[in-house]
């Protein structure tokens, strides 16, 4: 019989320095090189990015901040930002709210978990949000919530398409029941551009979950996202726990939900922005 | 009494659930099920109903009676089938222009795969929108538990109350205290952290009344039958126009004030 960690790495000081040494062995930085989560490929970080961070060998779509999102689907120098001076305050004095804030402003460079403005793709001017996941993985708290009712409210009241991407945790714990009310204050937004003739288009992107996929990701006219994106309401965990067995394969991820009809399409990032502006050309109104 | 004993009093066994506060309060309940899309769901009990007089639309959540009761209704955790039940019953009562009072008990949606399956996001998302302009009032109350989305999509509506005891959260203490600290045992810091309280909602302008819980319960149905009859018939009387707009104005209060 084999010894218990007999193929254990020996835990001492001379193994600490081997490693050290093999760090300053490849010849190219850490930082230029991202290892695929899904092939487990190395790329170079700057061919990822001139790949819309896509992987080359996979076609792995990595999630992606609001301003690249923003740079990549709008025509270039089109973007007007709208209300990007809201920031969040501790409303409910809930613990550690303020530190969270403050790590999530300095991981993303945002000042909130939701980008908002108007531009342009293929030409077609639009009102567009596109989410954050590196703000507190794009939790909807009040602010959040705000920004998205006004931009509809500004999509309406100027009878612009609003084209939205999200990227969700869902509800934001800390601002508490005022974060469930921005459920019901966005749809209300999103029902009146709706009622008036205008056109939504949701791209749904990895992860779109909790309260945010129940309001204003699943009520566009057309829904769309991105390969393999995780798309659901509940965690997996959670279910898993309810069910008590482990989920199927590919569960709650895009291709399921095409297939069980809740999406429109899938559309790779690459081809996003061509798909918008031909949906945009398609709902231009009649002069 | 602190906020995790209001947790406690919430989901009391033997508190009243959906189906006495319809049979108590109301007249000539007439259940209806089904969403005429994939089934019945029995978490959510529907059906028309008189009230002083005027028929009105009630829906409920029901958690259940005894235990095979409770199983049949999955403890009052609907799928998506559920919403779109009660949301089948308001488009009737906006046809014909009834009121809908809706009864939330709920520890939440269900969190299960055909749950998920069968889009429940989708499901809540929709009556999300389509409640905020249903041409009819809508009243709800909390009898018991509102858990988050579950009861957020039975609770768009003019005017939300909620019984002395009940909770409205956006997700349950024990949930908050395992996501956030991975301490299950910090429950009750995470309910007082979460502002749950029929106290603390009508403080944040969730809620419009706090409903007090007498003594001897069954005092509560005559009250509420008053009640809700002096409200619903208010807001009938309302031009269409102005209840929508009002409705709007709840909702978009709530949350950012500045400019």
């Amino acid at each position: 019989m084999l010894e218990k960690g007999l193929f254990k790495k020996p835990n001492n000081p001379l193994e600490i320095h081997e490693k050290a040494v093999d760090a300053q062995q490849p010849s190219i930085p850490e930082e230029m090189c991202v290892s695929c989560p899904s092939c487990k490929e190395t790329l170079f970080a700057n061919e990822l990015e001139e790949n819309l961070s896509v992987c080359h060998s996979c076609g792995h779509h990595f999630r992606i901040g609001a301003r690249q999102r923003i740079d990549i689907m709008l025509d270039p120098d089109t973007f007007t930002e709208f209300y990007g001076h809201m920031v969040s305050t501790n409303i409910l004095r809930f613990p550690e709210y303020e530190k969270k804030l403050q790590k999530a402003a300095d991981a993303s460079g945002e000042k909130e978990a939701v980008v908002c403005g108007t531009g342009r793709i293929g030409g077609f001017s639009v009102a567009v949000f596109a989410m954050d996941h590196l703000f507190m993985m794009g939790s909807m708290g009040t602010v959040v919530g705000e920004k998205i009712t006004r931009i509809f409210e500004y999509a309406t009241e100027n009878r612009l398409p609003v084209v939205g991407f999200t990227v969700s945790g869902g509800a934001r714990m800390q601002e508490g029941i005022l974060s469930l009310m921005q459920m019901a204050k966005t749809s209300a937004a999103v029902k009146r551009h709706s009622d008036a003739g205008n056109l939504y288009i949701t791209v749904l992107t990895d992860p779109t979950s909790g309260g945010v996929t129940a309001s204003f990701a699943m009520e566009g006219d057309v829904i769309v996202s991105e390969p393999k994106a995780f798309i659901g309401f509940a965690g997996p965990v959670v279910i898993e726990q309810t069910m008590r067995q482990k989920l199927p394969e590919g569960f709650q991820r895009a291709e399921l939900l095409l297939e069980k009809g809740f999406v429109d399409d899938i559309v790779k990032r690459r081809d996003l922005k061509a798909y918008l502006a031909r949906l945009l050309d398609l709902h231009r109104r009649g002069t | 009494m602190e906020a995790y004993e209001r947790v406690l009093t919430a989901r009391a066994k033997g508190r009243p659930s959906g189906l006495s506060f319809i049979t108590n309060i109301f007249e000539d309940f007439v259940e209806f099920h089904g969403d005429r899309r994939f089934a019945d769901d029995k978490a959510i009990v529907a059906g028309i109903a008189r009230l002083c007089g005027m028929p009105v639309t009630v829906i409920a959540h029901e958690k259940g009676s005894d235990t095979q009761d409770k199983v049949e209704r999955n403890f009052g955790s609907a799928h998506p089938e559920g919403y779109r039940k009660a949301l089948r019953q308001m488009k009737l009562a906006e046809k014909f222009r009834r009121p809908v009072v809706c009864f939330i008990d709920t520890s939440g949606a269900f969190p299960g795969i055909g749950a998920e399956e069968r889009g429940q996001a989708q499901a809540i998302a929709e009556n999300l929108m389509e409640m905020m302009t249903l041409k009819t009032p809508i009243l709800a109350v909390l009898i018991g538990e509102g858990g988050s989305g579950g009861a957020l999509a039975l609770s768009v509506s003019d005017e939300v109350w909620m019984l002395q005891n009940t909770i409205y959260s956006v997700i349950s203490p024990e949930g908050c205290a395992s996501i956030l600290w991975k301490d299950v045992s910090r429950v009750k810091e995470a309910a007082e952290s979460l502002r749950l309280t029929a106290e603390d909602l009508l403080e944040l302008g969730v809620i419009e009344r706090i409903i007090e819980e007498p003594e001897d319960f069954s005092e509560i149905y005559g009250y509420l039958r008053e009640q809700m009859c002096e409200t619903v018939s208010k807001n009938m009387a309302l031009p269409v126009e102005t209840l929508l707009d009002n409705r709007y104005k709840r909702f978009r209060k709530l949350g950012v004030r500045e400019a």
